[in-house]
């Protein structure tokens, strides 16, 4: 496939951009560019051509199976889109009257007062972008907590070794030093090491459970009282809610603020799709420090107000409005009974792939997962020289989105699969048969893996020079 | 398979130390340059810069992922092997000429294994 650049043909005109329609302003002769920015110049269908072609190479949810640990890739309803399409909603501006648009300001606080009830909050913020700005919005929440009880000697977040790479990243940019745990021999949180580490300058925890091996930690109890019998707050990463939604909540688990991924458990597209929200709910002794502006509901409707000791603003107006509307249309869909069926079906469907696989594959921790698992492909690694890279880009010649690789960083040569409340049996009875093919071909003829995929417009990359040294623009030839 | 020199010492987080009269020379073991695979950048602190046992002195991003480099010892930075940082490739081709800090004034060193019980410690480690 050829580059915009490489099919421009000179003076080629395209009628997709109108005419100048307004007074040209001539500036001063020093500030004018000499040369004719160099942009490609091709005609409409030449474009259209380009942009379909590109769109065959991607690989979405709408292509196929994609199960991306970590990421929950599932399908996004059509009538998702077709609500936020919605006039109504498309056609507003953030600062007109509050009476005008009641509509929306309803949307959100439905949304909230449903999303409180999921996690076992009691408010929430939308106004985080995306699953690490809720993370620090809600690092910046047990900061202000214990600032304004003038304890200035917590300075410690606890982070388990097999957490998101986000934990520690969004604690040390809220301020706070990660204190690193290792984990148990069941992929859990080790509690005699989490009483060694928790103290005086403990802010707080920050864990997922079920974790990042997807596996549920039934110590979650005694891990929340340990932290908070040390003066500490819990924070729930709500990666990995699409296990539990409907059925189990972070607020019961003992925890003091959440944040969402509404593009990973609440249908909203991500990758690529995006964009995202990651709303941050808390409980009640958090709420007066959430960002602002919040909405609120009293006899004279919806308005929004500024939360008491307000953190401030973390983006722009309410967030990102529209993926809030997809997330309440799917939560609306699916009703109460619908929620704990789909995170019921995540469960499911991971345990039943990770049967099938297990008959080849090593099985990271052989345990019954929640919505989803880590193979563990060292063994394969060492006896015959294939790694977890080599069949994740195996996958791609079956046109499979491959699964995670090397997360959770403590299972040597990972590969964390989620296949999804939203694939069929045959669909995953397809990929187990294409992830056993891979595995045979592993034995059979592994230069094949080393060097796959074999049917993808661009096969291996060399990811080391594009990491040491990438191009990052066009080089035209002549320069 | 991997090579584990004698004269070294390790940690369980794989860095070896090789002490040089009151110099601790540190650098990561051949086990950890081949789980982590090809070496993109290194992030190394500065001469004078202090660094704790167990604690992140820098990290090694491959094209796998990011890992902490963990230090074995407390005391005070007193030289870094600039040449990793134009070319973290070093690491891959010979992990135990390629050091990555020296450090003076040591006030606390890390439980070391010998050569033997770290080729355990990587061989238990699946």
């Amino acid at each position: 496939m050829k580059l915009l650049f490489e099919i421009s043909s000179k003076d080629r005109k395209l009628d997709l951009i109108p005419p100048c329609d307004t007074e040209i302003y001539s500036f001063d002769d020093k500030l004018i560019r000499k040369e004719k920015l160099r942009l490609p110049e091709v005609s409409e269908v030449d474009l259209s051509r380009h942009y379909t072609n590109l769109a065959k190479e991607a690989h979405g949810v709408n292509n196929g199976f994609y199960p991306l640990g970590s990421c929950t890739m599932k399908y996004n309803p059509s009538i998702n889109e077709v609500v936020a399409s919605d006039k109504n909603f498309t056609s507003i501006h953030p600062l007109q009257p509050v009476e005008t648009v009641q509509g929306c300001l309803e949307v959100l606080y439905e949304a909230k007062k449903l999303l409180c009830e999921i996690t076992g909050m009691d408010d929430m913020s939308f106004q985080p972008a995306a699953g690490a700005h809720g993370e620090y919005a809600g690092l910046i929440l047990i900061k202000k907590y214990h600032q304004d009880r003038n304890d200035y000697k917590r300075v410690n977040i606890i982070v388990p070794d097999s957490a998101h790479g986000t934990n520690p990243a969004s604690a040390t940019m809220v301020g706070f030093k990660v204190v690193n745990i290792p984990s148990n021999e069941n992929g859990g949180v080790d509690i005699e090491k989490l009483k060694a580490a928790v103290g005086e300058d403990t802010a707080g925890l920050m864990l997922t459970n079920p974790n990042t091996l997807g596996l549920f930690d039934s110590n979650i109890l005694e891990i929340t009282r340990i932290v908070h019998d040390a003066g500490g707050l819990c924070y729930y990463d709500g990666a990995n809610l699409n296990a539990i939604m409907g059925r189990v909540r972070p607020g019961d688990m003992g925890f003091d603020c959440v944040h969402l991924n509404l593009h990973k458990t609440f249908s909203t597209p991500h990758g690529g799709g995006g964009p995202g929200s990651g709303p941050v709910g808390c409980k009640d002794i958090l709420k007066d420090f959430l960002p602002t502006l919040e909405v609120a509901k009293n006899e004279n409707g919806f308005h929004f107000y500024q939360p008491a000791k307000t953190m401030g603003q973390v983006r722009s107006f309410y967030g990102n409005f529209l993926v809030v509307v997809k997330a309440l249309t799917y939560i609306k869909s699916l009703g109460k009974e619908g929620i704990a069926e789909a995170s019921g079906n995540a469960v499911l469907n991971a345990n039943y792939l990770m049967n099938k696989l297990k008959t080849h594959y090593d099985v990271a921790y052989d345990l019954i997962c929640m919505h989803e698992f880590v193979l563990s492909l060292g063994k394969m690694k060492r006896e015959y020289g294939v790694s977890a890279m080599d069949i994740a880009k195996g996958c791609l010649d079956y046109g499979i989105h491959p699964p995670t690789m090397y997360f959770p960083l403590i299972v040597s040569e990972a590969l964390m699969l989620e296949p999804t409340e939203t694939e069929s049996k045959e669909t995953l009875d397809q990929a187990a048969d294409i992830f056993i093919k891979l595995y045979e071909t592993a034995i059979s003829n592994p230069e094949k893996l080393h060097n796959a995929p074999s049917k993808c417009y661009i096969t291996r990359p060399d990811e080391v020079q594009a990491a040491r040294k990438p191009i990052l623009t066009y080089q035209f030839k002549n320069d | 398979m991997f090579n584990y020199p004698k004269k070294l010492k390790y940690t369980e987080t794989h860095e070896w130390v090789k002490k040089e009269n009151d110099i601790y020379i540190i650098g990561i073991s051949d086990y950890a340059q081949d789980a982590l695979g090809d070496i993109v950048f290194v992030n190394l602190p500065e001469v004078d810069d202090e660094v704790f046992v167990q604690e992140s002195f820098g990290d090694v991003e491959s094209v796998k992922a990011v890992s902490d480099l963990f230090s074995p010892v407390t005391g005070v930075v007193c030289e870094v092997n600039e040449d990793l940082l134009d070319n973290p490739a070093l690491l891959n081709d010979d992990c135990y000429a390629n050091w990555l800090i020296k450090v003076e004034d040591v006030s606390e060193t890390d439980e070391f294994l010998d050569a033997d019980s770290y080729r355990e410690f990587c061989e238990s480690q699946g």
